[in-house]
């Protein structure tokens, strides 16, 4: 393809034909506004905020016009593309008064405010009037079904990101637009309620949302009622990647490591004990190795796939059920985490298991349901009581005045809240199975490992392998990271195109990181930062720091065995540590 | 016309089969779909999505964006209310809201005795008679909307 010269706001810059001007500009160091696309998921004019003027008849949409197909000057043979005039302005502030004349308009108690592209927008355009024209307001839907996400159409725009990244990124696909014209909406199929589809609750159309048309299911005040309960014990853990988004919240660069701030501030919000899903993340460890060097040895059921992720496992038990049999019968580590705590640490302490909340924070909305799960308890008590996000905690410390960067660096409570370095790196995709080949190969080899890192499993491409010998046993390996890579991954598998024995899968792209309770980053920002590989590396940087890297060697864990287990998947171990699987329908 | 619902599904089967892979998949097979039942039920509908490797969000929002697609099965008469400029000036939206007055529905959607559909229209051109009402092939013309109640009796058996 031919390269092709065009000035934007009088600036030369050359690009190759099938460039958009959005890209060019980007190029050209000029930012146009945009509110619907997001790049390579949501490509489609809809919101024409990024209209620019060409010389043409009208203007156009920068985001979907390549720049070949923009007209050349008569007289000068020049393309030149405005970005910023008097027209163009007016425009977009009209623009932004229709978005508001079929929205709510009610920013103070909305979830996003101040972090809203709508409403940042308004204020760029100087939008003074939000009520300057009076829309006929579609019907809104509110649909609260779900246990984790919540859908809140009068905030709603119409800008598709959300049923782009559920269709696209995820392949699953249970939202999109309906109706036409005025009647437009962002709906399920048949307006069944969201708790009805498939939906696997992995938050990914929350993180894409410009508004709060979509958030989390706020469990806050669950959180606050039993603190305040002198009857409860209220234990928290929080997970490996929290600690590695949390900060944003409090204007931290993105990819601060805030782990001596995150258990101080959550020792201040009042709980009693401050433990870590980390340690859970080594307990896990021990559990699912042991699990895949049995599988490999008695002849069970390869691959053998993880089941730390609860959009992943719901996406396998309703898209994918023949791969029941190959996932991990491991909890996933906070359910673990919840399970030791009821239990173990009762015991220890001397605390009625009833009487013990368990709170989580989790960069994930899918927790919030897998707690839910029937399954996930013992004695007839759950594993997990309440699940917060990485936004909902920030909310709280927000609420209780505490001035979170200027918390002292504390460390998590002794017994369940020591880890190693394999534990951490949990939150990336790629890490569980690092961790897993430390402890899988140190074991199965008996020899000590000379490096630690497997790169070969790190980075971000949607599908990775690797192939390792450990004393004459070929571990074949691959790594997914979104529901829609896994897919890929298991149709290869299913085909016979490929085989394997251990994968990882991890729901979101990128894993916990990017987890859909993580922080929210406009995709304006994420075309310039590498969110994910920031978040990423406070978490490897926190792992080549520690001491302990393998979860076999951790002496809270040893000591773990010792006490209450006897040895990893012993039948006290698949009492409280593994679980069971159900296939699901899509559509109930 | 297929009448055995058996018959049917195997002809949809064939239309997914056809379909599958080709541009503008779900669009062909929804109207040929339309065609085979009269109707695009939500189990019609999931059979495509899942023969095309499609999604029921999908095939939903195409199902609904084109007016020229039913959900329900349409009733023995379809009513058309012209909504047309000429039309519309001389009141048929009032017209029209009392057929869905009397009727107890609304446009788009059938009576509950299963009798009447109620049809999204544009001119009919018959503008010298507007407003305008179809019955099937029946033109009523200069209405207003006293007339409807009578207009309707004399379609129910």
């Amino acid at each position: 393809m031919s390269d092709v010269t065009l000035k934007i706001d009088g600036v030369s810059v050359t690009v190759p034909a099938g460039t958009t001007v959005l890209e060019a500009a980007k190029i050209a160091g000029i930012r146009i506004p945009t509110l619907c696309y997001m790049k390579d998921v949501n490509e489609i004019g809809a919101c024409r905020m990024c209209l620019v003027e060409t010389g043409g008849r009208a203007p156009a949409a920068a985001c979907v016009m390549p720049v070949e197909a923009l007209p050349r000057n008569r007289a000068t043979g020049e393309i030149n593309v405005k970005t910023n005039t008097p027209l163009l302005r007016s425009i977009r502030k009209t623009n932004l008064e229709l978005l508001l004349s079929n929205h709510d308009k009610k920013c103070l108690s909305c979830p996003r405010n101040t972090n809203c592209e709508l409403q940042q927008l308004c204020r760029e355009y100087g939008v003074e009037d939000e009520n300057r024209f009076a829309g006929s307001m579609t019907k809104a839907v509110v649909d609260t079904s779900s246990l984790a996400i919540v859908r809140n159409n009068a905030k709603c725009i119409l800008c598709r990101r959300c049923s782009a990244v559920c269709e696209k990124v995820q392949k699953v696909g249970v939202i999109g637009p309906i109706m036409r014209g005025m009647a437009t909406q962002i709906s399920t199929p048949w307006g069944m309620a969201l708790a009805d589809t498939g939906c696997i609750n992995c938050g990914q159309c929350v993180a894409a949302c410009p508004t709060g048309a979509l958030s989390e299911k706020d469990d806050t005040d669950k959180v606050w009622a039993a603190l305040a309960d002198p009857t409860k014990h209220v234990v928290v853990q929080s997970a490996p990647a929290v600690r590695a988004a949390l900060g944003e919240e409090f204007g931290l660069p993105i990819g601060t490591s805030v782990t001596g701030k995150l258990a101080a501030s959550l020792r201040r919000l009042g709980f009693d004990k401050v433990f870590d899903t980390d340690f859970a993340a080594d307990l896990t460890i021990m559990e699912e190795a042991t699990e895949l060097v049995g599988r490999v040895k008695d002849g069970g059921v390869l691959p053998m796939i993880t089941s730390c992720s609860p959009g992943w496992i719901k996406f396998c038990e309703t898209y994918y059920p023949e791969f029941i049999p190959n996932l991990s019968s491991c909890k996933s580590p906070h359910e673990m985490e919840g399970a030791v705590i009821k239990s173990y640490y009762a015991e220890k302490a001397g605390i009625d298991p009833a009487s013990i909340v368990v709170v989580s924070v989790m960069p994930c909305t899918a927790k919030k349901y897998e707690a839910a799960r029937p399954e996930l308890g013992h004695d007839g008590l759950a594993d997990v009581d309440v699940v917060i996000t990485t936004r909902e905690l920030a909310r709280m410390i927000k609420q209780a005045g505490i001035d979170f960067t200027r918390l002292p660096d504390e460390r998590f409570d002794e017994m369940l809240g020591d880890y190693s370095g394999a534990a951490v790196i949990f939150g990336v995709t790629g890490g569980v199975m690092e961790a897993a080949l430390r402890t899988a190969y140190e074991v199965i080899t008996g020899d000590k490992l000379a490096k630690l890192e497997f790169t070969d499993v790190r980075g971000f491409e949607g599908v990775k392998e690797a192939s390792y010998n450990l004393n004459g046993l070929e571990l074949k390996v691959a790594v997914a990271n979104s529901t829609g890579a896994a897919s890929q991954l298991l149709d290869a598998v299913k085909a016979g195109e490929k085989s394997y024995t251990f994968i990882e899968i991890m729901g979101c792209p990128g894993g916990c990181v990017n987890g859909g309770g993580q922080p929210i980053v406009s995709p304006t920002v994420r075309e310039d930062v590498d969110v994910k590989g920031l978040r990423a590396k406070a978490l490897y940087d926190e792992d080549a720091a520690l001491s302990v890297r393998k979860s076999h060697e951790l002496p809270a864990i040893t000591k773990l065995y010792d006490e209450y287990f006897g040895k990893p998947n012993s039948h006290k171990a698949h009492e409280l540590l593994h679980t069971t699987y159900t296939a699901r329908k899509k559509y109930n | 016309m297929l009448v055995n619902s058996q018959e049917k599904y195997a002809e949809l089967d064939k239309v997914i089969a056809a379909n599958k892979g080709q541009g503008g998949a779900v669009m062909r097979t929804l109207q040929a779909a339309q065609d085979i039942f009269g109707h695009v039920p939500m189990d019609v509908q999931i059979k495509i999505a899942e023969g095309l490797d499609s999604t029921l969000a999908e095939v939903y929002g195409v199902a609904t964006f084109y007016s020229q697609f039913a959900l329900e099965p349409a009733g023995e008469y379809r009513i058309g209310v012209c909504l047309g400029t000429a039309c519309y000036v001389k009141g048929s939206k009032d017209v029209l809201e009392k057929v869905c007055q009397v009727l107890d529905t609304q446009v788009g959607k059938t009576s509950k005795d299963g009798l009447f559909t109620i049809k999204d229209t544009r001119c009919l051109g018959a503008c010298g008679l507007a407003p305008v009402m179809m019955i099937n092939d029946d033109v009523y013309g200069r209405l207003v909307p006293d007339d409807i109640p009578g207009i309707l009796d004399k379609y129910r058996h």
